[in-house]
């Protein structure tokens, strides 16, 4: 049993979780029909819960677990699992009736049009009672975390923003504040709203569908359950005093010490491989971060255009296909950044504190 | 088939197009006078809401504020130790007295990442940011985690009667070059 934690504490580092979570993923979608099968799922979640039930017997991780403030993020590891599996599942269902060519389960079931009221008024109001039951009993029952007043030269250690902001703080940890606190998250709304006007493609619409969206779906979980909930999770039971990452089952130690020591592309390429002296000039210090921003978001969508986007480019136009490429190709910038700084300690691949222009 | 049976076929006249109504109806509301109602209650809209918005404005500027004074006095400065960082003004004015080989400097308490306070972990001899986990030496350089720049230092001098005088309302930033200004560390 120590062995097994001693093991667990030791791979748990945010490099090594998330490449484990990223393969997790694409397995799970390439082999999606085997996954979602109730018995397969019913076995995954229960070696989850057992996973769980052992670790609840350690303290370190019974503390972090039932903590006030983390406990609605137990809640939501749950309803996530479970609503991607049924979505999944019914997706998956549909293909194969759509591969014997039958009719789907939505328009099996029913063609007639169903009024709002009473049948979805309905539900709200049901929904909207039981939660509210839910919120008064868990409000009555777990005290909320309220902590001594707010002095400004005082930072709790270590400081979380609410549960829903820490995938948003995990990226501050890659990212200067302008980009991680207000580019990138900009991005994300935006991106959001500029779905249907991307994907204009009709296929999955009324009905669940993975075979003929793959793709689409395939990027929206990316984005949504890796670098959002997955990053959540790992903020939430995984970062400690001093923001340093924590096993587990390890002991929140104020003094653990990580070396963490970065440096900026600039000092790389002309101090540690040039072995010149950082140009006094910002643009001529900067100018391989430059290039490379310049390469990423310049020309790799023309080439991306002619190769391997060819036909949705055809299909999209310049102007859909350009917003397309930036929105894809900022979300993978973040991954991206993250394993630079886990691998090459790299801080910023263009940095001029002088102007607050980070990149 | 009788020619009274055979169903009309010819079409019926349409119907008489109405004859143009041209009463001459005076209107209660002219052109012109509509328009500078509009104009008089657009005005009156933007009256009401510019004086709204200057209200606004002006609360964010507090009638009394208690904040500590921009300059303080920090004792002689034969009270700080070399390689020893001095906490004692962090609570109260956001800033660390630092002894190092060279002199003494005053370092603001805010992480030049997103401001929050970091901590200064004696041990390490490092200041640990606990938002996003940068790392500064003794120095104010950073050279951990997501912080762009240093620490700020603040300006600082000996008063007339010797002891140290820290100027918050005047910074030196690294980035910028402006370590190297004699008024940003004390040489003792
Ligand atoms: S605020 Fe200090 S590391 Fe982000």
């Amino acid at each position: 049993m120590d062995a097994f934690k001693q093991f667990v504490n030791n791979i748990s580092s945010p490099q090594v979780l998330v490449t484990l979570a990223i393969i997790f993923f694409f397995v799970y979608l390439k082999f999606v029909r085997f996954f979602t099968r109730t018995p397969v799922f019913l076995a995954m979640l229960g070696l989850f819960l057992a996973f769980c039930g052992v670790s609840l017997t350690d303290e370190h991780f019974r503390s972090v677990v039932t903590m006030p403030d983390n406990v609605p993020i137990v809640g939501m590891i749950f309803l996530i699992i479970f609503f991607t599996w049924l979505s999944l599942r019914k997706a998956v269902d549909n293909d194969i009736r759509m591969e014997r060519g039958e009719p789907t389960f939505e328009a099996s079931e029913s063609k007639d049009k169903l009024y709002t009221w009473p049948h979805l008024v309905y539900i709200e109001l049901l929904c909207m009672i039981i939660a509210t039951i839910v919120l008064v009993v868990w409000a009555i029952y777990l005290k909320a975390p309220l902590e001594a007043p707010a002095n400004p030269t005082v930072s709790p250690n270590p400081s979380k923003a609410p549960w829903y902001f820490l995938g948003l703080q995990e990226m501050l940890v890659y990212f200067d504040p302008w980009i991680a606190g207000v580019l990138l998250p900009s991005m994300i709304i935006i991106g959001l709203m500029a779905i249907p006007y991307i994907d204009r493609n009709p296929k999955g619409s009324g009905y669940f569908s993975f075979k003929e969206r793959k793709w689409i779906i395939t990027g929206f979980l990316f984005g949504f359950l890796i670098l959002w909930i997955f990053l959540i999770i790992l903020g939430t039971f995984l970062r400690g005093p001093n923001w340093n990452f924590f096993g587990p089952y390890e002991f929140w130690d104020v003094h653990k010490v990580v070396p963490l020591v970065n440096v900026n592309l600039s000092e790389l390429i002309w101090v540690k491989w040039l072995g010149a002296g950082l140009p006094k000039f910002f643009l001529q210090r900067e100018i391989f971060g430059l290039v490379m921003l310049a390469l990423y978001f310049g020309v790799m969508p023309l080439v991306l255009a002619k190769t391997v986007f060819r036909k949705l480019y055809m299909e999209m136009g310049m102007i859909r296909y350009s917003l397309f490429i930036i929105f894809l190709l900022v979300l993978i910038a973040l991954p991206v950044k993250m394993y630079l700084r886990w691998m090459f300690n790299l801080k910023y691949i263009v940095a001029v504190p002088e102007y607050f222009f980070n990149i | 088939m009788s020619e009274e049976q055979k169903p009309p076929t010819t079409p019926t006249p349409p119907p008489p197009a109405p004859a143009p109504t041209s009463l001459p109806v005076q209107p209660t509301m002219t052109r012109r006078k509509f328009l500078s109602w509009f104009a008089l209650g657009w005005i009156a809209f933007s009256a009401a809401m510019a004086g709204f918005l200057t209200s606004i404005v002006r609360f964010l500027f507090p009638n009394v504020l208690f904040e500590p004074p921009m300059t303080f006095k920090a004792g002689l400065p034969s009270e700080y130790q070399v390689g020893k960082v001095d906490e004692r003004f962090k609570i109260k004015y956001g800033v660390w007295i630092v002894r190092s080989a060279d002199g003494i400097f005053a370092l603001s308490t805010v992480c030049t990442h997103l401001g929050c306070t970091p901590n200064w972990l004696d041990a390490e001899k490092k200041f640990k940011c606990p938002c996003h986990g940068s790392g500064f030496r003794m120095s104010g350089i950073n050279f951990e985690g997501p912080a762009p720049r240093p620490l700020e230092r603040f300006k600082i001098e000996l008063a007339d009667d010797g002891q140290v005088l820290i100027d918050k309302s005047k910074s030196f930033h690294q980035e910028k070059g402006e370590w190297s200004d004699p008024l940003s560390i004390l040489k003792v």
